[in-house]
Order: C-alpha cells, then structure tokens, then sequence
C-alpha cells in the first residue's frame, strides 16, 4: 500500500500498525510524535492502529530552535 | 529573592535561550549551563527518516529545565496551533513560545494571526508566551485574551541589533500586567542589560551565543548583562540631564577667587 510519510510517497505491506511503521523505520515512540491524516496519536493507540492505503503520516520531533 | 514569575511558576533566571544553530549538542549544552538559563527554547521539525539525526532532547536535562517548544515555520494562527498541540503531545508541559511569521526575510510576527492562535491555545489550556511586533496596543490585545508573557522583538530574529524598538517596549512595559520578556535581535550583552534596565521582566537569547566561537563565555557574558540591567532597574537608575552635575564638592578648591 501507498503511503505519503512527511510527504514522501512510500510502499508498504497491507495491516502494518503506527507502531510497527516506527519499529521498521529505526524510530523509538517515545522521541516522536505521530499525525495521522491530521490527528495526532498517543503511543497506546499507535499499536493497535492499522495504516490504509493513502494515509498521510507526519513523524516530528524536537530539534533545537529559538 | 527577585524571581520571576510566569504563570504562577517561580524561576531564579531570567535570561531564556535558544538551541538552534549551535555547532554541536554539546556547545549548546555548555552554553545552556553557562547561561545559567531555566527555559529553553525548541523547535518542532520533520524527522529525516531516511538519516535519522542525533535526538536533541537526549542532551537536555529536562530536570534542570523547562522546555519552551516554539511553533517557528507556522506562517499562520492554523499551523501554529497545529504544531503547540503536536509539541504538547510529545509530553512536554503545555507551554508554548507562539510564534507566526509568514514572512520568511525578515521574519517579523504576523498580529494578527497571533492574536487568533494565541486566544484557540490558551483556551486550550496553553500556557501562551507569544512573539509579537513590539506593539503596545497588541500586548494589550494579548493580555485580554490570557497569553501568560509578551515578548516583544528588540529586532529582526538574528540580526544582532539590540533594542532597537525601545521606545515601544517602554510602553509595553509600562502597561503590561504579565511579564515582558524581550525576545529576538539581542546581540550582545549590553543590549540584553539595556532591555532589562528598561524594566523587561527577562530576555531571550539564541543568535549571540549560538553564532559565536566561544558559546560559554557569551552565554556566561549574557548572564551577567542580563542580571546586571535586572539589579540596576531594582536600584533605580539616575535621571538624565542635559548640564553637568559635579559629583565632587564644589567648595574647597586650592584656590582663593
């Protein structure tokens, strides 16, 4: 399935969960925030949360800024 | 003990600082200690999932201070709002450094869309510290609507200018009823001094210590500035005069006319 990951269109299998996004990306729950297709995701709802074909994720994270 | 208060929460310093630009983490880490800081500022970015980077907040001490989340690249009161709520669900305490800048040259604050976000999020249960256009009616606007600080810009974000607003901020300052935090331009410590002699409750700083060779001495340099310009406000600074005043005794001269 497609999906637009910070605005990059990439493939996925089918029934992949936000957690399981993350894990395969390197990326630990706990230093990112989720938004999917606009609404923001706690981390217990990301395990049991299953992508579909045309999500838009947006992964952020802090960096440093003034 | 002169502590600054922001929504009821007490801090000894009242210099804040940025942590962008820093060459490493770790001249951003030293230049935070230096600065004596309880406050920092960051910002909110796309991960670069293809090169994942070196996790800022791994270096702060979140103990130590109190992490100030900006919405920097919000060009309107939307996307700002979007990224406080993103940043306070990374669990950080809901404080906000509210910042809209649409204008990517000289990144000045857009009122407007200020005003708008500023009122959603602090209905939203935000604690709103908003950047804004050292303007005196908008604080007011601002305060109306519950922001727990203003900060009003001394210059352009960057350009090391110093105060340059400081006619404004004195009338910012004058009228606000929450803190006035000096926000964006100050290069250097004298300006950091200047806005706190001014009567400014703090000041924050990124550029002049980030854009340096030596972060922990400027940062160390920003600290005594700004608590000098703190001390000489609670003094009580001399009027100005346009003639001399002598300060030693007018009689007793080695003379006889």
């Amino acid at each position: 399935m497609k999906l637009i990951i910070n605005g990059e269109v990439k493939n996925y299998q089918e029934g992949l969960t936000v957690q399981q996004l993350l894990e395969k990306l390197n990326l630990s729950p706990e230093r990112v925030v989720v938004e999917l297709n606009r609404t923001i995701l706690s981390q217990d709802v990301q395990t049991h949360t299953e992508l579909k074909s045309e999500d838009t994720i947006e992964l952020v994270q802090f960096v440093g800024g003034g | 003990m002169d502590q600054l208060i922001i929504a009821g929460r007490k801090f000894d310093s009242r210099l804040l600082v940025g942590t962008g630009k820093f060459a490493s983490n770790q001249a951003m880490v030293a230049a935070m200690e230096h600065s004596g800081s309880e406050i920092v500022t960051v910002a909110l970015r796309r991960v670069d999932i293809d090169n994942p980077e070196d996790y800022l907040l791994s270096h702060i001490d979140l103990e130590r201070y109190l992490l100030l989340p900006n919405t920097s690249g919000a060009r309107d009161a939307e996307e700002a709002v979007r990224l406080a709520r993103l940043a306070r669900a990374a669990g950080c305490e809901p404080w906000v450094k509210l910042e809209v800048t649409p204008d990517p040259y000289y990144l000045l604050p857009d009122p407007i869309e200020t005003l708008k976000a500023a009122e959603i999020l602090v209905k939203d249960g935000f604690v709103v510290l908003p950047y804004m256009p050292a303007d005196p009616v908008l604080a007011r606007h601002l305060e109306e609507v519950g922001t727990a600080t203003v900060m009003p810009l001394g210059a352009p974000i960057g350009t090391n200018k110093g105060v340059r607003t400081r006619d404004l901020i004195a009338i910012i300052i004058e009228q606000a009823n929450i803190p006035v935090i000096v926000d964006a331009g100050l290069g250097a410590p004298s300006h950091a001094a200047e806005a706190m002699e001014m009567g400014a409750d703090a000041v924050l700083v990124n550029t002049a210590l980030a854009d340096t060779p030596n972060p922990d001495l400027m940062a160390q340099a920003f600290r005594k500035g700004t608590e000098a310009g703190r001390e000489a406000y609670l003094a009580g600074l001399g009027t100005q005069r346009q003639q001399a005043e002598a300060s030693s005794p007018l009689t007793g001269f080695l003379r006889n006319d």
